[in-house]
């Protein structure tokens, strides 16, 4: 909300009071001022606790001037020449404004023209740029005239956009007096949060001032002159529901003279960021600006002539679904059977608490004036406002709630204004229909609140003071207090919430800087780890230490990204999307069914500047489900491609990630949380090349997935030239499989004895046949089997292959006799080549 | 025995023309060796007297340590010679670039989130994590958002298809979702007097934003929770205090500001003193001296009801920091987009 610092003023008095101090007051209270936008008031220097914007107006360069005679310009029919009084001499000062156009050639003005004289070096925005460019004004020579100062228009000075002319100042102000001092003000923009939706007001934001300066707040202004005749009979008013619409308030101005407000008028509603329309709309805005009520008025001698000569009757009711009404905007608009209609006996009129219809607003023939105050049910003023997309500075208020006492206020302000601005007589009286009074809250609270919620020891005066400057009454009852809560307010409620409610605002403007620190004195409550993210983190770190590099990617992706991970004639799985029913891009529909995508998109993205792709994400996929909500299970994905070793300016380049290489990565990483003795065996995926495929199974379960990708899946990402291995891993099965601990194993103190074996053997002989019956044979006694090297070739003959193995005979408590050793691996020996039809290898 | 000082004197005379380590080797087998003319003489020892033999071979024996000690030194003086030679031929180019090494590191917001979990727990904080798929009820209604309460406005969701109309089912827009989950199963362990609480928790939060340098369709978030019969404001002050004196550095201000949250009340903003300027003002503090670091506050007496512990009783704080913000304002990383993009360029810094 913008709020002008010179309105402001109208309310607490505000001397001495330094703006930025305030505006830090201001947000550490809850009120967060965005941006303080300057009028000519001088700007901080250095810190800047607050945003700042705008122009600062040099004391000696910006001066109140008086025009003393304005002649023509020699060269020029656009131009003039002033004859100007700057407090110390007299200027002449060459301006095209049109508004000094017509005293050209009147010799000397009596009285002469106040105003905004800028000198040589000043700075101030350029008039005749697009926007606001702020310039300095150099001297220089128009038509052969010098030229080294001039007179402002409004935009010139950063008041408002308007550069139509030059501005008047009062005939009081005295040439030479720095304009800052005149006009200068500032704008405070204030972020409202919905708890302080009561503050959408100046004199909401001055209350708060004063509350926590201590200044004095004056009384809000509600005073009227009426002095026309008792409003009753002019008008009548029926609620069709009190919980739409809780109150309806109207006043009457009579013999208005609709004319555009003063300028001072003006001036404000736009520092609030409001357009002048003529004073009678003015005046509504006006008041709602000040006090909060949106306003509405009516042409009253329409609503006449539209209940045929009688008594309008103002009837408030739910739209019927479809029903239309054209809104001052010119919009017609189909409403739903929330939104609350004000009506008169023809017909609709407006929509409550948002916008007024076409029809019945008033125009520059509006001679007599009802104005409208009411109060409406904010849930209904919301759904509607997004039904009809639309949004008022009346909305803003009533769709986060207005408290109805404020309704009468409204009104009598509007009035007031109204009649000092049109002439008009105000009827004495307001028609009010007030069928649901808003109920009195109340609330008990004691120090003991205090030091149980903020911990710290406040006092019921304390206390008290803080409450009543904010506008409640407080009375004292037994230990504590009895809260009266102000019908300005709808945001305090009862009981404990209510006490909740005044703690923080006894907190706020007590000062949370004079609320002490402290460590939490309850006691600790039972500890217990968190065993799913400490696997994860385990993994984590073990993967990382083999030199692959965590990634963290989006979980929301579309089909079609992910389609890319199958091979194109894949079919469909039937595990449906969990699908997103607002999609903000086409790139992100669904939640990821599969972290393996996810993490290849990251691949591509890297390979082009890459010869090395080793990544991993742990993470969710998502899978919907027949319960309401889908369900989410975590995974393990590593992507692996080009040299195992980043390569420099020494080493050749080292081997390619592999099959065998991704499944070391696999093989250490169970490893490295204990897990020993899983099956690997070849595997099917549709993302995997079918024969470069393996599966990892726990008994019956699987755990991973890993091999190299599909060519078809390689050729759908843009890889250069990388051929990528990939593991999959399941980690809610790998958390049930981790053992909490193992046993570790004596280093044995007697030397082992270690011999090489090479068998030939079968190609369809599968190597971990073969490893697997020698270490069965081989026993306790065989403590390691290490293949070191396969062989194919003419001496071994087609079909074949040499498996050459180191085999590590130890025994725990003595060393072996090379008899015991023999015996061993005769026993390996016949069992393999019985049983696998190997040859002992020369 | 004039005999023998001959042999000892020829003898070091050849050995200082002795230059290098073969050469030595000559040496020795000359003059020590088995035909040398000392060896010769020790064995000519037997055919004297008794008388003399003493004297003689006593003569002869110092002779032969003699030489032995001349052919150590010398040997000494040649190996060092050589070795001294080697190593100055030896020099590297110490300004090659040392090898590479394949380090594997974890995302920058994993280290993030680590750092923030590891300072809680020591202050007995524990992780709670719970789910990224959420219902109406748990991420809005129950933390005291009523339907269409402006302060949902606050925050725009993603939606799931299928949800209930009444209960509609999205991705949470924070992690303050848990907190529900936490206190309804904490509550459960004791009915009727309900354990305190010490929680962080982290997790994806998702909100319906444009993507841009500033903001993101999904972010992490840290949540804290602490529910006891004793907590107050200047407890929340204080711990968050600490964390910040942890997480940034000792001697870093905190100031607190009045905010609004609809499940906590009262509630505050913490800022921490700009750590690059020491407060003094820069463009990383858009030259406040302030940074803006997390949301807090007293949780509301609706949600702690809503999580099982009875207001008048319980009390609590929440907090929710995000570590994305954290790592930018740590490292001064200007696009929060680098984040999910994992440029390896990127990644590699951390």
């Amino acid at each position: 909300m913008k709020t002008p610092l010179s309105w402001l003023k109208d309310f607490v008095d505000l001397e001495g009071i330094n703006l930025e101090e305030l505006a830090h007051t201001l947000t550490v209270a809850g009120l967060e001022v965005e941006e303080i936008h300057y009028i000519g008031l001088p700007m901080p220097s250095g810190l800047q606790q607050t945003k700042v914007s705008g122009l600062s107006w040099d004391p000696e360069k910006l001066v109140v001037a008086e025009v003393r005679e304005v002649g023509p310009h020699p060269n020029a029919d656009r131009l003039v020449l002033c004859r100007l009084f700057d407090g110390e001499q007299e200027h002449t000062v060459l301006t095209g404004a049109p508004n000094l156009f017509e005293y050209r050639g009147q010799g000397e003005l009596k009285p002469p023209l106040k105003v905004a004289y800028a000198k040589e070096g000043a700075e101030i925005y350029d008039g005749h740029q697009e926007g606001m460019h702020k310039t300095v004004l150099k001297r220089t020579k128009i038509r052969g005239v010098d030229s080294y100062s001039m007179v402002c228009s409004a935009k010139e000075l950063g008041i408002s956009e308007e550069h139509e002319g030059i501005i008047f100042l009062p005939e009081s102000a005295k040439p030479g007096t720095p304009l800052a001092d005149l006009l200068g003000d500032a704008v405070l923009t204030i972020a409202i949060t919905p708890n302080i939706a009561r503050d959408a007001n100046i004199y909401g934001v001055a209350r708060e001032i004063a509350a926590l300066t201590g200044r004095a707040l004056k009384p809000m202004p509600t005073d009227v002159q009426a002095a026309g005749p008792k409003i009753d009979g002019a008008v009548k008013i029926d609620i069709k529901d009190s919980e739409l619409n809780p109150r309806f308030v109207l006043g009457m101005l009579h013999n208005v003279e609709i004319k555009p407000s003063p300028d001072w008028v003006q001036q404000r509603l736009r520092l609030a960021g409001m357009r002048p329309i003529n004073n009678i709309v003015d005046a509504t805005n006006y008041a709602m600006l000040e006090l909060g009520e949106p306003l509405h008025a009516f042409d009253y001698d329409v609503l006449v002539q539209r209940a045929g000569g009688k008594t309008p009757t103002i009837i408030t009711r739910p739209a019927k679904q479809g029903e239309t009404l054209t809104t001052l905007d010119d919009v017609e608009r189909k409403l739903d059977d929330f939104t609350v209609l004000v009506c008169d006996t023809a017909g609709s009129l407006s929509i409550g608490g948002i916008m007024g219809g076409l029809e019945s607003e008033v125009t520059e023939t509006t001679r007599n004036v009802l104005l409208e105050g009411a109060s409406w049910n904010f849930i209904n003023v919301r759904k509607t406002l997004v039904a009809q997309r639309m949004s008022s500075e009346a909305a803003y208020r009533f769709s986060r709630g207005v408290h109805p006492a404020m309704a009468p206020r409204g009104v009598s302000r509007g009035l007031e204004l109204m009649r000092q601005w049109s002439g008009g007589v105000v009827d004495a009286g307001l028609v009010d229909e007030y069928p649901k009074p808003a109920e009195v809250v109340q609330i008990a609270i004691s120090p003991a609140d205090a030091k149980r919620w903020l911990g710290v020891a406040l006092s019921n005066e304390e206390m008290s003071k803080i409450l009543i400057a904010l506008g409640f009454e407080v009375k004292l009852q037994g230990d504590g207090l009895l809260v009266t809560v102000p019908d300005h307010r709808l945001d305090i409620e009862t009981g404990v919430v209510g006490k909740a409610d005044l703690m923080e605002e006894v907190a706020r403007i007590y000062g949370y800087d004079n609320i002490p620190a402290t460590r939490i004195a309850d006691a600790l409550p039972p500890q217990h780890g968190n065993p799913p993210l400490e696997l994860e983190e385990r993994v984590k770190d073990l993967l990382a230490r083999m030199g692959i590099q965590e990634v963290m990617t989006y979980r929301l992706t579309s089909p079609e990204e992910e389609a890319r991970r199958l091979p194109p004639d894949t079919a469909p799985d039937d595990k449906p999307y969990v699908k997103l029913a607002n999609v903000i891009s086409q790139e992100r529909t669904v939640l990821r069914k599969s972290l393996l995508a996810s993490v290849l998109e990251i691949a591509e993205r890297n390979a082009r500047q890459r010869q090395r792709i080793a990544l991993f994400e742990v993470g969710p996929v998502f899978h919907a489900s027949e319960e309401t909500l889908p369900d989410e299970l975590q995974r393990l994905v590593v992507i692996l491609g080009g040299q195992q070793q980043p390569a420099d300016w020494q080493a050749a380049d080292s081997a390619a990630y592999d099959f065998y290489a991704a499944k070391g990565v696999v093989a250490e990483l169970l490893a490295g949380l204990g897990l020993h003795g899983l099956q690997y065996e070849p595997g099917e995926h549709p993302s995997f090349h079918p024969g470069k495929c393996a599966r990892v199974l726990a008994g019956e379960r699987q755990l991973a997935v890993f091999g190299e990708l599909h060519p078809q899946v390689q050729s759908q990402y843009d890889l250069g030239a990388h051929t990528l291995q990939a593991i999959t891993l399941n980690l809610d099965v790998l958390g049930e499989l981790v053992p909490e601990r193992f046993d570790s194993r004596p280093v044995p103190q007697y030397p082992p004895v270690i011999e090489d074996l090479a068998l030939v053997v079968d190609e369809s002989v599968p190597a971990g046949k073969v490893e697997a019956m020698i270490a069965q044979t081989g026993g306790n006694l065989l403590a390691g089997v290490t293949l070191f090297d396969v062989f194919r070739g003419d001496k071994i003959g087609a079909g074949k292959k040499s498996l050459a193995y180191q085999l590590t005979y130890q025994h725990a408590e003595r060393t072996l006799t090379d008899d015991e050793v023999a015996k061993l691996r005769d026993r390996i020996i016949r069992r393999i080549t019985q049983e696998l039809g190997a040859q002992l290898r020369a | 025995m004039e005999n023998l000082q001959t042999i000892r004197e020829q003898a070091l005379a050849a050995l200082n023309a002795v230059h290098d380590l073969d050469a030595l080797e000559q040496w020795k087998v000359a003059q020590l060796g088995r035909n040398a003319a000392l060896t010769q003489a020790l064995k000519g020892l037997g055919q004297l007297s008794a008388e003399e033999r003493p004297l003689a071979g006593k003569q002869a024996n110092e002779v032969k340590l003699a030489l032995e000690a001349a052919f150590d030194e010398k040997r000494n003086a040649l190996e060092g010679a050589r070795l001294r030679q080697s190593l100055s031929s030896e020099t590297l180019d110490v300004t090659l670039p040392g090898r590479s090494i394949a380090l594997g590191r974890l995302h920058p917001i994993t280290q993030t989130l680590r750092r923030i979990n590891a300072i809680f727990a020591q202050m007995g904080f524990q992780v709670y994590r719970s789910r990224d798929v959420e219902t109406d009820e748990y991420n809005f209604l129950l933390l005291n958002f009523p339907p269409n309460h402006p302060a949902r406005e606050m925050q725009d969701s993603f939606y799931v298809e299928g949800g209930a109309p009444d209960n509609p089912t999205l991705l949470r827009t924070h992690t303050s979702a848990g907190q529900i989950h936490a206190m309804r199963e904490y509550a459960a362990k004791g009915p009727g007097n309900p354990p305190p609480i010490r929680i962080v928790l982290p997790g994806m939060c998702y909100r319906f934003e444009q993507v841009s340098s500033r903001s993101e369709v999904q972010f992490t978030q840290v949540e804290g929770l602490a529910v006891g019969e004793n907590i107050t404001f200047g407890d929340l002050k204080g711990t968050l205090t600490d964390f910040a004196q942890r997480f940034f550095n000792a001697n870093v201000r905190t100031r607190f500001r009045a905010s609004h949250f609809p499940f906590t009340e009262p509630s505050a903003e913490m800022d921490v003193e700009c750590f690059v300027c020491g407060g003094s003002g820069c463009s990383v503090c858009k030259h406040s001296g302030w940074l803006e670091i997390l949301g807090s506050g007293m949780v509301h007496p609706n949600v702690l009801r809503n999580g099982g512990y009875d207001p008048e009783k319980y009390s609590g704080f929440a907090f929710g920091m995000g570590p994305e913000r954290l790592t930018m304002l740590r490292y001064r990383i200007e696009d929060i987009r680098y984040f999910w993009r994992n440029d390896m360029r990127f990644l590699e810094q951390f």
